[in-house]
């Protein structure tokens, strides 16, 4: 088998070094009627042309966005990703390395990391940022559970903006710490009224912006009024691109910032794996979940980076720690880097435009068809419709057109009717006038 | 007359009437090695005999400091977080952590003295 | 031996490079994009033109830049990592090459249904495999990672014990040998931890066990193979004591390769094991993630399963994605945001369809042997901690190293001369200065002779007795010497800092 270097003899040497009869003999603690049930009904080794048969297969049965028009959003975007990109993250030094515990032979990692905290400080407008988390969901978890922490409180407020998902994964998080959480209704309109319930048993508020429905959102008075009841504000964002053209969550005053890079960093890829940002203030740089890369010097004096402040992670900490993660995303976190290093201020700025413009382009054009009222009166590259019918069957109305037209509101929230009729649509720069063209004339039909 | 007494977990206590000053011993901070923060705790604070009082880190480990006998805190050693590797240097004077008042003073008869302690941490190597 | 110095300060193919912040020309960008079409904007007040401040490069440059700090970094492509409890096997291209199938990569979460029924059937093909190869009957496929699978097992257990009005059980206990993710984790989910001590052969000591077993204990976290290297015998009639004290039994799946096609989990009367793809399964590190933990569950524990999770009918795949209805009635409710790691799962799915049952258990007895191997030759100069064959691991103490001056750390940084990632150090804590090794399968005879020899060598050199000072300046041939730690945790600097807006002043570069 290709991957076992292991020859026969090799095998018989070793045998002979390490004094028993055969490889089995290795096995003689495991309980032997144990042992005997272990038969299995599975397939066995396959070359390389028959694995790559049977995943082209279960592949083709997946409609894809070359194959359709595509105009999902809802916190997985779809960009263009530059060819020296997935160039650079396969290089062997970078994809095969191990977490950088050995800081002398992982310089490459550790600057890259260094590199990619600060790009995530700069565009969320905060001053420190750690070197990644799994997603956007489980950030905005940990933000929970920081702010639980730092304020010493145990009750946390989530907007009706902010992604179901982060909102779900946040209320699991807080369930099993015996914290509390209040939801409030989904939002599509943007009529909630954060202020008026901010109190002194807060932990934190938590919002998003641009907002689940697609509203823009300046956050700055609701920090005021967090901070003067001595609770932290954490926005949750959920396309980085944004940042590109919009006023930063650190500008309006966030304590903690979160989101998912996965817009920047990678291809949709059925929504994961992605990349946790996760951006704070220095004072609260020991209560901050993840890992750090931070500078330092060696012997000779030569400038280099170590994983640092590890003692508040759990191979040191342990039931102490502030949080029970390892492994991160560490091979995302370096696409999001190398991907903002190529577009760089000029590019990144220059994107966002992009996506904007072609985002209000769809929303000229379905503002001709009847019926269709688009819910926010400003957004950045993604709203919320609203039909004159339920959105679910539509989309499958689309979808059999071969278009990927948005996402009914319903498949998020089902409980909801008041939000039947309610279709998230995306444009980015990936969206060509003509595909919009061709849904705004299907959605039309579909309509009639 | 001031009495020095010592913990199982490496603490030291200097005792002075009803007051006490509560540090960890030269051999804690060489068993943690070099000392990156700590965090003391406010006037105030209640302590029970071997509770957590305050947190010590160094590059590889982190530890809590217990509180040797029951009492609360009238002054956390404030040069301390700016200055953390005065635990290292001066473990037993500098590097004080906090000081307390003492509720009752009978649970010092269970701390070991300084001969006691010295055979403890040779036992222990 | 005098360092030789360059007017640039290169080392021919090391390259001392600035961080992106220092290499900034203003304006450059690597990627052109169109102008935006003219369009009657709608940002509201939310728009701002205030720089960002990050650099831009030019294509070339960006590729340099990332090519010479690659060059810096071990890797598997590399060389061998003997790292305990990390399975750094081989990352073989093929998975790459599956996942950036556009079928896999460029579709999305959440289009309908049925436009996606490959994505499910892969999700649900894997899963099988991992049921199967486990014998357990569910598998929760949505944890990123190790450490999120043991809270979504712990999760499990505490929403079974409640549903069973057992919710009172407040107590999880840990052998004093466990991963740091194990306690961290039970704390997570609301637990307290006790240690429960290992006996004299380094494997759980049961007597202690069953004494601390009673009605506040809600479950047991077990390493099997543990971080000792060794199967715990004593595994069944652990279960048993457990089950019998009326809790639960989690196995930290981390070790897994050392099991795979030889036993089946099942039958050893576990209710939860997370299964590290990273590790067992090939999926690459990528210098710290991202992995995948899906869980295998008992009977007990599948109910609870998080959502989502596909279900296969009669008709095609479909996924509950809404805790408390339907087939997720009891779920105890989301983890992770979409479908969990799918490109992970590519990745797995591709090495384990590549290897079959047939090789994954060839590979659990070259692993075994590789590791025994070690331990064999090694025992030349270093002490195992631990009489007899131990599993796809072995671990060493420094008891080799008494009144030389040279640390466990001490060697492990020469090795990195000897070109070798160093083996993992001071843990399991249960083993003075541990050295702990795991091989794996898909290292060669001649690559682990070569590090025996180098291991051999470096401990006979720390034997004589004067060699203190020479091993506390190694590394001396990597990219960096050894760095301050200290100084990085007293001052911490996280991110660069413009000088000129009044920050820190970044540090200069290498003279």
């Amino acid at each position: 088998m290709r991957y076992l270097p292991l020859s026969d003899q090799n095998r018989a040497d070793m045998l002979a070094a390490v004094g028993v009869a055969s490889v089995e003999d290795l096995f003689a603690d495991i309980p032997a009627a144990a042992k005997a049930k272990a038969t299995f009904n599975l397939s066995n080794s396959m070359s390389e042309m028959e694995v790559e048969r049977v995943l082209s297969a279960i592949a083709a049965k997946n409609i894809n966005a070359a194959q359709a028009p595509s105009f999902l959003g809802a916190g997985n975007y779809r960009h263009h990703t530059p060819a020296s990109l997935d160039y650079i993250i396969q290089r062997g030094e970078f994809l095969t390395a191990y977490t950088p515990y050995q800081p002398e032979i992982s310089q490459g990692t550790l600057q890259a990391i260094y590199e990619f905290q600060t790009q995530v400080a700069l565009i969320t407008g905060m001053e420190v940022a750690n070197a990644s988390m799994y997603d956007g969901a489980t950030a905005c978890a940990e933000a929970a559970t920081m702010a639980c922490r730092v304020t010493k409180r145990a009750k946390v407020l989530v907007s009706g903006s902010v992604h179901p998902h982060y909102r779900d994964v946040t209320a699991t998080a807080l369930r099993f710490m015996d914290l509390h959480i209040e939801c409030l209704a989904p939002d599509p309109v943007g009529v909630e009224d954060l202020i008026g319930r901010v109190g002194s048993d807060l932990a934190c508020v938590i919002v998003q912006t641009p907002g689940f429905f697609g509203h823009l959102n300046d956050f700055t008075a609701l920090a005021e009024a967090c901070h003067a009841a001595g609770a932290l504000l954490v926005v949750c964002v959920a396309e980085p691109v944004s940042l590109g053209l919009l006023k930063s969550p650190g500008a309006m005053g966030a304590d903690i910032v979160v989101g998912d890079g996965q817009s920047i960093a990678t291809p949709t890829m059925f929504g994961g794996p992605g990349v946790g940002l996760f951006a704070t203030r220095e004072k609260f740089i020991r209560q901050m979940p993840g890992r750090l890369a931070g500078e330092t010097v060696d012997e000779n004096g030569r400038r280099g980076w170590v994983l640092t402040l590890s003692t508040r992670e759990q191979h040191i900490r342990r039931e102490k720690a502030t949080s029970n993660i390892c492994t991160n995303s560490g091979l995302i976190a370096l696409a999001f880097s190398v991907h903002m290093t190529l577009l760089g201020e000029a590019g990144f700025r220059r994107l966002a435009e992009l996506n904007h413009a072609h985002a209000a382009l769809l929303a000229d054009q379905l503002e001709t068809l009847k019926g269709v009222k688009i819910l926010p009166s400003a957004f950045f590259n993604e709203f919320a419709v609203q039909l004159p019918k339920p959105a679910a069957p539509v989309v499958e109305a689309l979808a059999k057109r071969n278009i990927l037209g948005g996402i009914p509101a319903s498949r998020f929230y089902p409980t909801y009717p008041e939000l039947e009729n309610i279709l998230l649509l995306t444009a980015t720069e990936m969206n060509t006038e003509a595909d919009i063209a061709v849904l705004v004339g299907a959605l039309k039909e579909v309509l009639s | 007359m001031s009495q020095l007494r010592f913990t199982k977990d490496h603490e030291w206590v200097r005792v002075e009437g009803t007051t006490a000053t509560v540090g960890i011993t030269e051999f804690a901070q060489g068993q943690l090695g070099d000392i990156v923060f700590v965090e003391v705790p406010a006037k105030g604070k209640a302590l029970s005999d071997g509770g957590e009082a305050a947190v010590v880190e160094s590059v590889k480990a982190a530890s809590e400091v217990y509180a040797p006998v029951s009492g609360s805190v009238t002054e956390g050693n404030a040069a301390l977080p700016d200055a953390p590797d005065t635990v290292n240097k001066d473990p037993q004077g500098a590097g004080w952590f906090f000081k307390m008042t003492i509720n009752n003073p009978a649970e010092l008869d269970s701390l070991m003295d300084q001969a006691a302690y010295d055979k403890f941490v040779a036992d222990a190597s | 031996m005098t360092e030789i110095v360059t007017t640039s300060g290169h080392r021919a193919l090391q390259i001392e490079q600035p961080l992106i912040f220092e290499l900034d020309t203003s304006g450059s960008t690597a990627v052109d994009l169109p102008a935006a079409p003219k369009v009657r904007t709608r940002l509201g007040q939310l728009r701002s033109d205030k720089p960002i401040g990050l650099p831009g490069l030019s294509e070339p440059e960006v590729v340099r830049h990332y090519t010479r700090l690659s060059q810096k970094n071990y890797s598997i492509d590399t060389g061998f990592y003997p790292l305990g409890s990390c399975t750094m096997k081989h990352n073989p291209r093929l998975n790459e090459k599956m996942a950036r199938l556009p079928g896999f990569a460029d579709i999305h979460p959440y289009q309908p249904q049925s436009t996606a029924q490959g994505a499910y059937e892969l999700i649900d093909t894997l899963a099988h495999w991992l049921k199967t190869l486990t014998g357990m009957p569910a598998v929760a496929m949505s944890p990123a990672a190790g450490a999120h699978g043991e809270l979504c097992g712990l999760m499990c257990i505490r929403s079974a014990h409640e549903a069973n009005g057992q919710g009172a059980r407040k107590l999880v206990l840990v052998p004093e040998s466990a991963h740091g993710t194990n306690p961290a984790t039970a704390a997570l989910c609301g637990y307290r931890v006790e240690a429960i001590p290992a006996n004299a052969g380094g494997r759980v000591d049961i007597a202690a066990l069953k004494a601390k077993l009673g009605p506040d204990v809600a479950a047991v976290m077990i390493t099997n193979p543990n971080t000792c290297g060794l199967f715990e015998t004593e595994c069944i009639e652990i279960a048993q004591a457990v089950h019998a004290a009326g809790a639960y039994f989690y196995m930290d799946g981390a070790n897994f390769n050392a099991l795979v096609g030889r036993v089946r989990i099942a039958d050893l009367g576990v209710d939860a094991m997370h299964i590290n793809l990273h590790k067992t399964f090939s999926t690459p590190h990528g210098g710290g993630g991202p992995g995948a933990g899906p869980t295998v569950l008992s009977a007990a524990l599948a109910a609870f399963v998080p959502v989502p999770f596909v279900v296969k009918g009669v008709d095609g795949f479909s996924v509950e994605e809404h805790a408390g209805v339907g087939a997720a009635k009891q779920s105890l409710g989301r983890m992770k945001g979409f479908q969990g790691q799918f490109g992970v799962f590519v990745r797995a799915l591709s090495y384990i369809l590549a290897m079959g049952v047939d090789g994954l258990k060839t590979a659990s007895g070259d692993a075994v042997l590789n590791a025994n191997y070690l331990r064999t030759e090694l025992s030349a100069e270093l002490h195992p901690a631990f009489d007899g064959i131990c599993m796809h691991e072995v671990v060493f103490d420094d008891s080799f190293l008494k009144n030389t001056g040279v640390s466990t750390l001490d060697i492990a940084k020469a090795l990195i001369d000897e070109g070798f990632h160093p083996m993992t150090m001071y843990f399991p804590l249960v083993v003075h200065g541990a050295l702990l090794m795991e091989p794996t399968e898909t290292e060669s005879k001649a690559t682990l002779d070569q590090f025996i020899a180098s291991l051999l060598a470096l401990a006979r050199k720390a034997k004589q007795g004067d060699q203190a000072e020479w091993f506390k300046g190694a590394p001396r041939l990597a990219p960096r010497r050894r760095l301050d730690e200290t100084q990085a945790a007293r001052k911490p600097v996280l991110r660069w800092r413009n000088p000129e807006v009044g920050g820190v002043v970044a540090k200069q570069a290498a003279e």
